[in-house]
């Protein structure tokens, strides 16, 4: 772990802390409590976000969901730094779905992605803090007929200072609980920070270390059986036929249900023997008119798109078709990324239990709030008649948010089962198989040089999927998906490209094929990342520049985005030479709100092979929640785009997606991890997340580090597709 | 019925002697602690203890398990959780969603076991297993710790 924390500015010495994370969330209602809705709290809340037990715990509410990237730890520390409470004594608790639609949306959205999950709710939960602070002091004061100004609160005991006297949280919260909220909140200023922005611990650590941490797979309850799943291989078909009387005599089989118009599932009372029959039922597929579709079909369709007349435009200045008329030089190339599955460790599953009246749900999800939703529609029942308990996620990465496709099929199983809590697990198979993938595109770059080797023209025509147009086309805007210029947009604070350039056009030829597409962690900014930092490569080799001074002349007006590359050019040793053997790469992005660059180190063997010595990435999240997790987002963020650089690809054959499982799909593994240093350098005045954006930088790092060895340009991912030997 | 001694308690488990070791684990016996990832021997998730040595349980049939073995799942490997490799663990805030973690920890206790000083070459080329959400540069720090620890001790 190698972590160099950079304060704003030298006179600051407190380092902002901040985590905003890919997900969050925290720990559950255990089953058999949990099925009683409405379980009182053992104390009464002080406000929506804090309850405080006599015996001095304090209990944080957290909406939205713990997925590994440490949000529930990093929205705790931002609620307890305002409450003024002892952090030692800090637990956590997650509200439900349904109880956040009962009580109008008092804890807001529940969406877990986009790295959004401290970003977009850090005020709120500050603001429940330091409202419920207030009147936790005010409840004191007014037991002891002070005014409340008088008193000061440290660790949660609370003074008066004229008098002496003290009491604790825990003693007045039944009366705080009773007091008026404020109507307005002071926050403190981030350098007055002591929890928040602190490398502290996470809170759920201890029950992942004894195997006592419940995830959904593992779930228990009174009376429970289990499905196992087989959906049409082939996206678009449906269940012609199938034989239950050939498994129905099998040990432990309950029940065959279809479940849709495409999956069978079998229902046993353990997993492995619903697998067993389903693995023995006769399914008879009519696979619909996406049969014949290959990987080598739809790189055809992607590649018509590339000179296709009509496109969406991302980003356009100047005259870019002028500017590729009068260049001295003009420098052209296609880069291509496949789909990928997002492979949580822990496969899908969900619990329902379905009655006339009322349904319930216990499963991982990135979006409680989806989940409620995709439980009524599929359990025929309103919202209100429906509940989800939010089960803690052995992985989401985008996969567990946006579609809850496997909540609908347990839903459609357990109402074949009415009373009886049905348990659906998939498979692994039926996980790589039936995933929400990261979209196929093509790009293709290219670019103007005058005769000094200046950049004076670019274009970029993306061609292939868009997510929103499958997965939440209500985000379209007319007709384009403004996902897919991610790390490309002109400006703004979400992800602006960080190079000025005079006459530039980035357009999108939307072409979406039948395997379906999702957010897959760092969504779109990962391939626009590689084809721009790799093409900038490519042009600084053209221009016979520094691949970093070419990059510089273009940033005079993108300082975060400059200081971030710098810093890591420092680090790494850009002005010196490498040991020998040894190779480097850099590169910079913007993305999900903050800045960040990434350099790094390889050596290629006289076999082709590539080893990766050191990584050097540099953040710039605005505010820092906590840093030790932050260096772990960073770490994994190696580790999730270097899997689908080197490695990750889901081809198409008739149809269906071939790789089954681990042995086909290979991720990254402690073998091939380099060493990776993390700058931490929040530079103040915005709120950008960190359980993303260092992805994109992975894999341009590294194959601008690959050139550098082997004079050749990785432009079709994955990397393991190409021969690196030197010719 | 066959025997399964785990973590030191003999029990009667009742399936098909095709079933795999893990799921008796979690099903039969009612451990959830030790996970499914892949089925095929692949991610580890599965990893518990046969006298002492790391086996992926998921690919493991119930009848090749002999009765006088000693198995160990997560939730038996220490007393308190407090395993050197449990507490480095601990220290280093090494899970990040954690679902890898019972078998990453079963793992890195074998090797230390057998091997209680490793190299790093030899702790990359050991610890195969499958982490997701990217926890290997502390995984390796763990395990250096809990070696460093069990010298020490």
């Amino acid at each position: 772990m190698s972590i160099d924390i950079r304060a704003p500015r030298p006179s600051r010495r407190a380092v902002l802390a901040g985590a905003g994370l890919f997900s969050l969330g925290f720990h559950i209602p255990f089953a058999a409590q949990a099925a009683t809705l409405d379980a009182a709290p053992a104390a009464p809340e002080v406000n929506a976000w804090v309850v405080v037990k006599p015996d001095e715990t304090v209990v944080i509410r957290i909406a939205r969901s713990e997925m590994g990237q440490g949000t529930l730890t990093g929205l705790a520390q931002l609620v307890a730094e305002e409450l003024d409470c002892d952090w030692s004594r800090v637990t956590t608790e997650y509200p439900s779905p349904g109880q956040n639609l009962a009580r109008k949306r008092v804890w807001g959205d529940y969406s877990t992605g986009g790295s959004r999950g401290v970003r977009d709710s850090h005020e709120y939960v500050r603001k429940g803090g330091a409202a419920a602070r207030t009147m936790l002091v005010a409840a004191a004061a007014k037991g002891w007929g002070v005014p409340a100004a008088e008193c000061r609160v440290e660790r949660g005991v609370i003074t008066h200072g004229p008098s002496g006297r003290s009491t604790t949280y825990g003693a007045v919260a039944a009366e705080a609980a009773k007091i008026e909220p404020p109507k307005d909140v002071v926050l403190k200023d981030p350098k007055d920070w002591t929890i928040a922005g602190k490398p502290l611990k996470r809170l759920d650590t201890l029950p992942k270390l004894d195997g006592s941490q419940v995830y959904g797979i593992d779930l228990k309850l009174p009376g429970l059986l289990n499905a196992a799943i087989r959906d049409c291989p082939v996206t678009g078909g449906s269940v012609k036929s199938f034989d239950a009387a050939a498994v129905s005599g099998m040990p432990g089989v309950k029940r065959v249900v279809q479940v849709g118009d495409s999956a069978v599932a079998v229902v046993a009372d353990t997993f492995w023997r619903a697998k067993t029959a389903l693995d023995a039922l006769p399914i008879v597929w009519d696979e619909g008119p996406n049969a014949q579709v290959s990987s080598e079909t739809i790189a055809a369709t992607l590649r018509e798109g590339l000179d296709a007349e009509q496109a969406f435009v991302g980003n356009k200045a100047g005259d870019v078709a002028g500017a590729l008329k009068g260049a001295a030089k003009v420098v052209e190339a296609v880069y291509g990324v496949p789909f990928q599955n997002h492979a949580t460790m822990e496969p899908m599953n969900a619990t329902a239990l379905w009655t006339a009246e009322r349904c319930e749900v216990w499963t991982p999800t990135q979006n409680g709030e989806a989940a409620l939703a995709a439980t009524a529609d599929a359990a025929g029942l309103p919202a209100t008649a429906c509940e989800v308990y939010k089960i803690h996620l052995g992985g989401g990465f985008g996969r567990r948010g946006a579609t809850h496709d496997w909540v609908r099929q347990a839903v459609l199983i357990a109402k074949e089962l009415p009373g009886t809590p049905v348990k659906l697990i998939w498979t692994r198979e039926e996980d790589m198989t039936h995933g929400r993938y990261h979209p196929v595109t093509q790009c293709r770059m290219r670019a103007a040089l005058d005769k000094d080797g200046n950049l004076t023209g670019l274009h970029m025509r993306i061609s292939g999927q868009s997510i929103l147009a499958s997965v939440a086309p209500q985000r379209m805007v007319e007709g384009r998906d403004p996902v897919t210029f991610q790390g490309l947009n002109p400006g703004g604070p979400e992800a602006a490209i960080g190079y000025t350039i005079p006459n530039i056009l980035v357009d999108h030829a939307m072409r979406n094929p039948h395997i379906l597409p999702g957010f897959w962690r760092g969504v779109n900014l990962n391939p626009n990342a590689i084809y721009l930092e790799c093409f900038m490569d490519e042009l600084a080799h053209a221009a016979g520049q520094d691949p970093l001074a070419f990059r510089l002349k273009l940033m005079g007006n993108h300082p975060k985005h400059r200081a971030v590359l710098e810093a890591v050019a420092e680090k790494i040793g850009w002005d010196s030479k490498p040991p020998e053997g040894v190779y480097r790469g850099i590169c910079q992005t913007m993305g999900f709100g903050s800045y960040v660059a990434g350099a790094a180190e390889v050596s290629v063997s006289d076999k082709g092979e590539l080893k990766i010595h050191r990584i050097v990435a540099a953040t710039d999240p605005g505010h820092a929640v906590n840093p030790q997790q932050i260096d772990a987002q960073v770490a994994g963020s190696f580790v999730y785009g270097l899997s689908a650089a080197l490695y990750g690809a889901c081809t198409v054959k008739d149809g269906r997606i071939e790789q089954t499982n681990f042995d086909s799909y290979p991720v990254m593994r402690m073998d091939a991890m380099p060493a990776v240093e993390t700058i931490l350098m929040p530079s103040g005045g915005f709120w950008g997340g960190v359980g993303e954006p260092t992805i994109a930088v992975a894999a341009p790092a590294v194959l601008n580090a690959v050139f550098a060895a082997t004079g050749k340009r990785v432009r079709q991912l994955p990397l393991k597709d190409t021969d690196l030997r030197r010719a | 019925m066959a025997r399964l001694n785990v973590n030191g308690v003999v029990r009667e488990v009742d399936a098909e002697p095709d079933t795999p070791l893990l799921w008796v684990i979690r099903e039969q016996i009612g451990l959830t602690g030790t996970k499914y990832g892949c089925g095929i021997a692949q991610c580890g998730a599965c990893t518990v203890h046969i006298d002492g040595a790391a086996v992926r349980a998921c690919s493991l049939p119930l009848s090749a398990v002999e009765p006088g073995q000693k198995i160990v799942t997560i939730e038996g490997l220490a007393p308190g959780a407090d395993h050197p490799v449990q507490q480095a663990w601990a220290e280093l805030d090494v899970p990040q969603c954690g679902f890898c973690q019972p078998g990453m920890i079963m793992a890195s206790a074998a090797l230390l076991a057998q091997n209680p000083r490793p190299s790093e070459a030899e702790i990359r080329q050991e610890i195969t297993n499958i982490c997701r959400c990217g926890t290997y540069n502390r995984v390796l720090a763990g395990i250096k710790r809990a070696a460093e620890r069990g010298q020490s001790g």
